[in-house]
């Protein structure tokens, strides 16, 4: 999130889109509430199915799934038509005045932007670029008018997306569009705030990424980034899924989201080269030019006195990144028995995995596997699912107890970015074990093998500063070894000494290049010599807009709304919404009053996205592998053809034509599926299908389907149906409901219908996880799985 | 001691069933064997072991779709026919302005169930032998609310839709919530009410309902049931320390038969 859950609470208009918020985070409902409340706040959901979300809301708009660009798009172009965009604020905040290439195109009949190579499906990005002055300052068309402008050719691209073309593609009632976007469009007045808040229905999608991006150009139209109420907000699923994304759980990043280095960087100094951005603009912070005292200071944190400077700090000990190792690859590697051996950590892909069928086949070609989770889940238990038979597998299986949250302390992150540290309640049940301990024995017992038997490439394995003695590591120690602590006496420039050796830093600003400093995360700088400040629990707020700054901490640097000085007027620093100003600047004191500003500045002096080498924000976003501005396409499965251009899926995304993984035919399979989570179901069901109150409440698989498609097939609520894609079948209970009815997509009937994924064939309540059904397909930038739009086919049991 | 009460809006539950959840955990209720009958709702009915739960229910109004969450539950009336018609004492108008029960006075005569103008309690069979019962409704947490703690459900709900404390407060938020539903923004209900405020002498727990009661399946004249107790109660008064005598016998001599079985069962 860029702002948090209590901010909510302060906005005018609130669009739940890609997410059933009042399902999956029903704790955030006391914040939705308290914006109608005290605001007399608009909330929208937008959803293929009537939701429990819908069920609140003031408008409903049904969407097809898979159409969040079209319907966003066309908003674009409501919004561009009809003026009602924060002007100040996109000609001083975002990229809207800048020049492109002239060389830049997109040509509308193919859906291209220019530089396309179909026979590799990506782009080359060559011409995706600022035009630049004599300084290499990006130039700027304040007035807007310039042909090639980002705004014109912003105005360009969207003008296709017209009502009666998007509602055409979207399948939305023409009046539901133009209620939802008047409704949301008002948030472009200055003192009014719009908040999106969305989840994987916008994520998981080939083109999950640009749908986010669209997000994010309205936001900005609307000057809704950066102020209280406003935002581009994640919901994130678990407690801490924002914490293990900060800690590097994807491939693609270390901690704090540094880059992981690639085959290319053959030294720290062409790492720093490659990845830290310049700006000539003087009025640019450009914050990632800090980027090499992060990097340093990560190799000092883990590499300890064996990085120095002559071997570039253990750069080279880094594994380098050289393909793609997000979950569809490992899989398909385990399915083409490339990798042996896995170690899964709070994950059951057996039942979560895209085309679980697929996946469960791939454990079957490991040599071994470790499991370590709370329950029997499916994935341990993949070697006696229905229909194999024990024996024909040869995988060796352990799985090892864990302990639970409430069985181990340490911190977590929630959506909002607040680090909140907690305490162990109980003691862990029977053998169970917390993870880091389970992850230290592991990492001691490889360190002694390599000690004492050698291998290839033991440097970065012996290096490794690994001093968490030989049982549980103590968790604050690990703490105060992300947060970062001075090597040396810290001097400043006149030579006084501003941190000792061996203390810890007050913040980032204090890491150093030169070695002299260590740091695990940059971002993560919460336990400084006033100690953990994940423990603080003030719950008085002195902001009037909620930010609780004493409540826990806050990456990064408490700040609780990130481009907060995009909540101000470019030149006096006045509030733009005065009610809820979140940083406000004192002209007597000459210091900013409020939450923790994006650099201490006087207003007027730099500009406000400081981790942009523009310092604004981008409209046009060249840094994405599929475009620039969000371009419509289909699903990998869709009944219908791309309606805007000749190009019917996003171009870029990585196929994967591979055994066990059909794409489904229209004819065969014309009703279009979506995939999602009940408020009494946890993830992969792990956490909630042992436990007999939550069974009780969803002890089954439910196919929710229209009553039109339910007469279609002769089905009655309560029967038994079956429901195939080319990739599987599910059994399940029909759900007839009203609240689900057929699209109306370019004149042709196209039916929807949903089912949880929550089951498995363990626990209490079991049943077919709806994976089976889903494709081996992901996003063009994340990889995250299509799971949300696939079609299939559904029949009476 | 205070009056206290208990609000549910219905404006704002989203019918995550938390309060479902909770209730059973505190009252350590057990989890029933359920089967989805083509809705969310479960368990299919309130039970011994559901004292609480949400009722799910569609309709489709001028076009638009509309999904109503339910939280059925006792409404501790103060005017209360199960508390007239008991004849053990084991339902009784708590002071705090609820209908606190007793479960060891309960003998199981059911006239509570039956005379309950929302149908609430129902019977469980604490031993099959001898066929004995006991009421069981929601208590309003009685042990919580009488040791200073707000009911479970209302501890728990996530949309702040249950609220509980001192009557008057109670009643001044309920009307004013009514109020601003009525006047509403974009979603503005006309047939916004309170429901409960005066009804059987002011339940114990009222509703902020967007729309009209029956919507809801809630009687629009729930008083009727007190002419029937008050009627059933003429025909018995001059019985009066009879009927309790014979509650007395009867209950005596249940104890009797039912030693009698278990020990003759404990010497088989």
């Amino acid at each position: 999130m860029t702002n948090h859950w209590i901010d909510i609470g302060n906005a005018d208009v609130i669009m739940i889109i890609g997410s059933n918020a009042a399902e999956n985070h029903p704790c955030c409902w006391k914040w939705v509430e308290r914006a109608r409340e005290k605001n007399g706040a608009i909330l929208i959901s937008v959803d293929p199915r009537f939701t429990r979300t819908s069920s609140i809301a003031d408008i409903y708009a049904p969407l097809r799934s898979g159409t969040d660009i079209a319907f966003i798009g066309g908003m674009i172009n409501y919004i561009l038509e009809n003026e009602l965009y924060h002007k100040e604020y996109v000609v001083e905040y975002t990229n809207a005045p800048f020049l492109i290439n002239p060389d830049f195109r997109f040509d509308p009949e193919t859906g291209l932007f220019s530089g396309y190579d179909p026979e590799r499906r990506q782009y080359d990005r060559s011409t995706w670029t600022y035009q630049v002055d004599e300084n290499g300052v990006p130039l700027r068309d304040k007035t807007l008018q310039h042909p090639n402008c980002v705004f014109q050719l912003l105005k360009r691209h969207y003008s296709r997306y017209d009502l009666d073309t998007v509602s055409r593609i979207t399948g939305t009632p023409k009046e539901k569009l133009i209620e939802v976007y008047e409704a949301y469009a008002q948030t472009g007045k200055p003192g009014k705030a719009g908040t999106i808040m969305y989840a994987m229905g916008a994520t998981q999608h080939t083109y999950g990424t640009q749908n986010v991006r669209a997000y994010a150009i309205l936001q900005l139209l609307l000057g809704n980034i950066g102020v209280a109420g406003g935002g581009v907000n994640a919901l994130r699923g678990l407690h801490n899924v924002q914490g293990s994304t900060d800690m590097c759980l994807l491939f693609h990043i270390l901690p704090g989201y540094l880059k992981t280095p690639i085959e290319k960087d053959q030294s720290l100094a062409q790492h720093l080269e490659r990845v830290t951005p310049k700006s000539n603009d003087p009025q640019s912070v450009n914050w990632w030019k800090n980027y090499p005292k992060y990097m340093v200071s990560l190799l000092k944190a883990w590499f300890g006195d064996a990085a120095t400077k002559e071997n570039d700090f253990g750069f080279n000990w880094l594994p380098k990144n050289s393909g793609n190792y997000s979950h569809i690859s490992l899989f398909e590697a385990m399915f083409n028995g490339v990798i042996k051996g896995l170690i899964v950590f709070g994950q059951n892909p057996a039942v979560g995995g895209p085309n679980a069928n697929k996946e469960r086949k791939a454990l079957e070609k490991l040599d071994w596997m470790v499991v370590i989770d709370l329950w029997h889940t499916e994935t341990a238990n993949f070697w006696r699912r229905p229909g194999v038979n024990p024996a024909d597998i040869k995988t060796e299986v352990f799985l090892l107890p864990a302990a639970s949250f409430v069985e181990r302390e340490g911190s977590v992150t929630n959506s909002g970015r607040w680090l909140q540290w907690r305490w162990k309640a109980i003691e862990p049940v029977g053998d169970a074990k917390p993870d880091m301990w389970i992850t230290n024995q592991i990492m001691r017992e490889i360190r002694r093998l390599y000690r004492t038997e050698g291998g290839t490439f033991p440097e970065p394995i012996l290096n490794l500063t690994w001093d968490y003695g030989d049982g549980l590591p103590d968790a604050e120690e690990v703490a105060r070894e992300i947060s970062g602590r001075a090597l040396v006496d810290l001097k400043d420039k006149d030579g006084k000494v501003i941190v000792k050796a061996g203390q810890q830093l007050k913040n980032f600003t204090q890491l150093r290049d030169d070695g002299s400093t260590a740091c695990g995360n940059w971002l993560y700088n919460y336990f400084t010599e006033e100690g953990n400040l994940a423990k603080r629990r003030d719950p008085v707020d002195r902001s009037g807009i909620g930010l609780y700054s004493n409540w826990g901490w806050n990456w990064p640097v408490n700040r609780r709304i990130i481009y907060n000085r995009a909540s101000v007027h470019p030149v006096t620093g006045e509030p733009w919404d005065k009610e809820h100003p979140v940083i406000r600047w004192d002209p007597v004191a000459k210091k900013w009053v409020g939450d923790v500003p994006d650099g201490g500045a006087p207003p007027g002096t730099i500009l406000p996205f400081i981790m942009k080498p523009e310092g604004v924000a981008r409209i046009f976003g060249f840094g994405r592998t599929d475009g620039p501005f969000p371009e419509h396409y289909e699903p990998w499965e869709s009944p219908v053809r791309n309606l805007l251009s000749k190009t019917q899926i996003n171009p870029v995304f990585k196929l994967w034509e591979t055994e066990m993984n059909p794409r489904g035919d229209p004819d065969r399979y014309p009703i279009i599926a979506t995939t999602y989570r009940v408020t009494e179901h946890m993830q992969a069901g792990g956490m909630s299908r042992y436990l007999p109150w939550l069974v009780e409440l969803q002890p089954e698989v439910f196919v929710e389907m229209s009553e039109e498609l339910a007469a279609e097939k002769g089905i009655k609520s309560g029967d038994q149906v079956i429901v195939e894609s080319a990739r599987g079948q599910v059994r399940g209970v029909a759900l007839v409901t009203k609240r689900l009815k057929p699209f109306k997509v370019n004149g042709q009937i196209v039916h929807e219908i949903g089912l949880p994924w929550h089951y498995g064939f363990m626990g209490l309540a079991t049943g077919n996880s709806a994976n089976l059904l889903t494709p081996h397909v992901g996003d063009a930038n994340t990889m995250i799985p299509e799971f949300k739009a696939f079609l299939c086919d559904v029949r009476k049991a | 001691m205070a009056q206290v009460a208990m609000l549910i809006d219905l404006s704002k539950c989203m019918g995550c069933r938390a309060c479902q959840v909770a209730c059973k955990e505190w009252n350590d209720l057990e989890a029933e064997t359920t089967k989805n009958r083509g809705t969310y709702e479960n368990p299919p009915d309130l039970s011994p072991n559901t004292w609480t739960r949400i009722r799910f229910q569609e309709d489709v109004e001028n076009g638009e779709v509309r999904w109503r969450f339910f939280k059925e539950q006792c409404l501790h009336c103060t005017n209360a026919p199960c508390v007239a018609v008991c004849p053990t004492g084991a339902l009784k108008n708590h002071a705090m302005g609820f209908v606190s029960y007793e479960e060891e006075l309960c003998n199981g005569c059911a006239y509570c169930a039956n005379f309950c103008p929302f149908g609430i309690p129902r019977m469980k069979v604490v031993n099959r032998l001898t066929g004995e019962a006991k009421a069981t409704k929601c208590t309003l947490c009685q042990d919580r609310v009488t040791n200073g703690y707000i009911p479970v459900c209302a501890k728990t709900c996530p949309a702040d839709a249950i609220s509980f404390g001192d009557r008057e407060t109670i009643l001044a938020k309920g009307r004013k919530r009514v109020e601003k539903l009525r006047a509403g923004g974009s979603r503005r209900f006309p047939d916004a009410n309170l429901y409960g405020a005066d009804v059987l002498g002011g339940l114990g727990v009222m509703y902020v309902l967007p729309e009209k009661p029956e919507k809801y399946g809630l009687p629009t004249n729930p008083e009727s049931a007190l002419t029937v107790v008050s009627a059933w109660k003429e025909i018995i008064q001059p019985l009066g320390q009879l009927a309790l005598g014979v509650g007395v016998v009867s209950i005596a001599l249940n104890w009797v038969v039912t030693r009698r079985r278990v020990t003759e069962e404990q010497e088989a």
